[in-house]
């Protein structure tokens, strides 16, 4: 219970601030998962409105990065205290899985 | 080795270390199957450098000799260096952190047996029909048009390992991230443990880019699949850039504990605080980074064009800055202390110039227009011996004789240990340093033979008298073990006298439990500050208490041995043999068989009791901590 650590002997401070950040994380959850939906509807838009497919690729490749974030960073937490190590690495892991898609896109010819 | 005296049955030792979780005996069975891998891939370097003494020679053939190089290096990489260093990370690191075990006692054992049925399975290709013969690299169009079952044993054997070595790296992630003892700030690590964890990193991203291309190679060898099939629309190179995604990592997953334990080493000899620890650990981070931007420097002769070859010779160039911190850091750690030459020592003070002569071949290496001049040559074996014999092996033998009494309770000798060092050094420079010439003279690597009067002959001839000076200088390391074994006589906690960090507070070998209370750390090199305050044990951090330990467990070797009977029938079904596809059912079912019975079975482990750990006090066996 990293996240629910009180500073205080104050139980009654605690709460406070408890349900203040408790309120807070709520408000933003949904405020992304509003944002969420609305990109997923923006890929659909995209797709069905026939533009030319070198607009939509990047496009919906770029909100799935941005969606993918939100996941980490606000659905399960990464930003927050104790999440350092394992960001770290997940950072790391796309790194180098990234550094050798580039590769293989760029420097192998088929 | 447990620290409750009692006899026991030859039987039941065996059985003890078969079903073991503890971490240090799991590192005594890395040190004598690495230490055996260790003696085979010795002695196919000896036929190699037998078959290269003279001119023309024909002491074996051509295609056992292509036999002899794949698997010396497949070998001493995969199956002895490797696991040499797992064997010192199990043993030395929780102990340095103050930990009582690994974070996954039962995976870490799993671990060694993998590995051990892995390199098992790979050696058996002697024997049945033919060891792989397409260089430890194992190109892909090279290895797709080997006949027999050789390249067949080289993936299989290599995957069930890797399966291993992943899990020891995440094992010891898990272990330094989360169960360092109180006080143990990460700038306070020791820099074994530092090495221990960046190669581990290395480990958990450098081991998946293998398994994925061994994965594409079985099938392409055993179940009809083309992935590197340039006939059928594959592509080669695919191959070659995941194996060195992995390949160049892996030299640094064996070069940084190296480098750690001669840090250890030199800072416990020269009696002094290690000079610049920030840096070195800055250094070490920096190398486990830019290791996975260098990996094309293995390709430069490939044709990947004048771009990427400049980005990655700039990259491999910016490797020797990190490197050159280390060497400098050493130099000065050694600089106005008051030095002890051991064994040990000495292996350090020499591992300085071996290194840097592998390193500086390095750099000319790395300038990409030159490579196409030393590529697939002797220079690139010497190279490439003198990084690895100059400075892993080196290191092993250093840590051999460092860490022996803490992992066995007895001192090697310290005379034989010279003699053992004056032969290996001497023999290692012989046989190495000539081959740079015999690389820039146009000696191409990988060949069996050569023609006389070439001007090849003496050099040649001068390599293999200096292979026979390193194999006197390891045989005089196992009867040194044999008569250190023999006469048995036990040490004492620190027995070098100047231990610095905190497995030297330990008796030796430590109690099973390691620590009866988890010391507190007070400061980079713990137990040195307690005894500049004229202390001799540790700083408790906590009362005596019941500490909770894992129960011994056969399953790991049963799950590794379920792989290593699925891997036979993998590879005979080629054959079309009515028993394979069984076989490798019945492998796979014991497999996950085991692993179900190990999920379903609670095993709460067991616990220590305080008043157990207080009369052990009694005996004076336990720690003080």
């Amino acid at each position: 219970m990293v996240n629910n650590q009180s500073n205080t002997n104050n139980p009654r401070l605690d709460y406070e601030y408890r349900r203040r950040k408790n309120a807070e994380g709520m408000r933003i959850q949904v405020a992304t998962f509003t944002l969420m939906i609305f990109f997923t509807v923006i890929s659909f838009a995209a797709v069905a409105a026939g533009f030319s497919k070198w607009f939509v690729i990047p496009v919906i490749l770029l909100l799935a990065v941005i969606q993918v974030g939100f996941q980490l960073y606000y659905f399960m937490h990464m930003g927050e205290k104790g999440h350092e190590a394992p960001s770290m690495f997940m950072w790391s892991g796309i790194g180098v899985a990234f550094l050798t898609i580039l590769a293989f896109v760029t420097i192998i010819w088929w | 080795m447990s620290t409750i005296a009692q006899k026991r049955g030859f039987a039941s030792t065996i059985w003890d270390y078969l079903t073991t979780v503890d971490h240090k005996k799991i590192a005594i069975l890395y040190l004598i199957a690495g230490g055996f891998f260790f003696l085979l891939g010795g002695i196919e370097a000896m036929l190699i450098r037998i078959q290269l003494a003279v001119p023309n020679n024909d002491f074996v053939s051509a295609g056992f000799y292509n036999e002899l190089l794949t698997m010396h290096g497949t070998t001493m990489i995969f199956l002895a260096a490797m696991p040499l260093l797992l064997g010192f990370m199990n043993a030395i690191m929780p102990l340095q952190i103050g930990a009582r075990d690994v974070a996954f006692p039962f995976i870490n054992a799993l671990g060694f047996w993998l590995f051990f049925f892995g390199g098992v399975f790979l050696n058996l290709s002697w024997f049945l029909g033919g060891a792989p013969d397409a260089g430890w690299t194992s190109y892909a169009s090279l290895s797709l048009a080997s006949e027999g079952h050789g390249i067949d044993f080289y993936a299989l054997g290599l995957q069930i390992s890797g399966f291993g070595t992943l899990m020891g790296g995440i094992n010891f992630l898990v272990t330094i991230i989360n169960m360092r003892a109180p006080g143990m700030t990460y700038m306070r690590m020791p820099l074994f443990t530092w090495t221990t964890f960046v190669a581990s990193a290395l480990i958990l991203f450098a081991f998946p880019p293998l398994t994925a291309s061994i994965f594409m190679l079985t099938f392409d060898r055993m179940f009809g699949a083309n992935f590197f099939n340039v006939a059928a629309g594959g592509n080669t190179i695919i191959w070659e850039h995941f194996f060195w995604i992995f390949g160049h990592p892996e030299v640094y997953i064996l070069i940084l504990p190296a480098f750690g334990i001669f840090s250890e080493i030199f800072a416990t000899f020269s009696r002094k605080r290690l000079f610049g620890y920030s840096s070195m650990v800055f250094a070490t981070v920096l190398i486990g980074f830019l290791g996975f931007m260098v990996w094309a420097h293995h390709m430069f002769t490939v044709g990947l064009g004048p771009v990427a070859n400049a980005i990655f010779a700039v990259a491999t160039m910016a490797i020797a800055v990190p490197t050159g911190i280390k060497i400098f850091n050493w130099l000065l750690t050694i600089w106005g202390g008051s030095i002890k030459f051991t064994v040990p020592m000495i292996y350090a003070v020499a591992f300085i110039p071996s290194f840097v002569m592998g390193g500086v071949t390095g750099v000319m290496q790395a300038a990409a227009p030159a490579d196409y001049q030393y590529h697939d040559s002797y220079f690139i074996v010497a190279h490439f011996h003198y990084v690895i014999v100059g400075g892993v092996v080196l290191a092993l033998l250093a840590g051999t004789h460092f860490y022996w009494p803490k992992m066995f309770g007895t001192m090697l000798s310290e005379k034989i240990g010279k003699f053992t060092f004056f032969f290996f050094f001497v023999g290692f420079h012989l046989t190495f340093f000539v081959q740079h010439f015999l690389g820039l003279m146009g000696m191409p690597r990988r060949v069996w033979t050569f023609l006389p009067g070439q001007g090849l002959d003496t050099g040649n001839l001068v390599s293999s008298v200096g292979a026979a000076f390193m194999a006197i200088g390891v045989v005089s390391l196992l009867v040194n073990i044999v008569i250190t074994t023999m006469k048995n006589e036990r040490v004492g906690n620190d027995p070098w006298g100047d231990g610095r960090t905190l497995e030297w507070a330990l008796p030796s070998p430590a109690p099973f439990y390691n620590f009866k209370q988890l010391p507190l750390v007070r400061g980079l090199d713990a137990y040195w500050l307690e005894k500049m305050e004229g202390k001799d044990t540790l700083t408790p951090a906590e009362p005596i208490g019941d500490i909770h330990m894992p129960n011994p467990s056969f399953v790991p070797v049963v799950i590794s041995f379920g792989l290593f009977v699925a891997a036979f029938g993998a590879m005979y079904q080629v054959d079309d043999k009515p028993w394979a596809i069984p076989v490798l059912i019945i492998g796979l079912a014991i497999t996950f068989g085991a692993m179900l019975y190990r999920s379903i079975k609670d095993d709460h482990g067991f616990h220590i009791h305080k008043e157990d750990l207080m009369e052990d006090d009694d005996d004076n066996k336990g720690v003080k901590a």
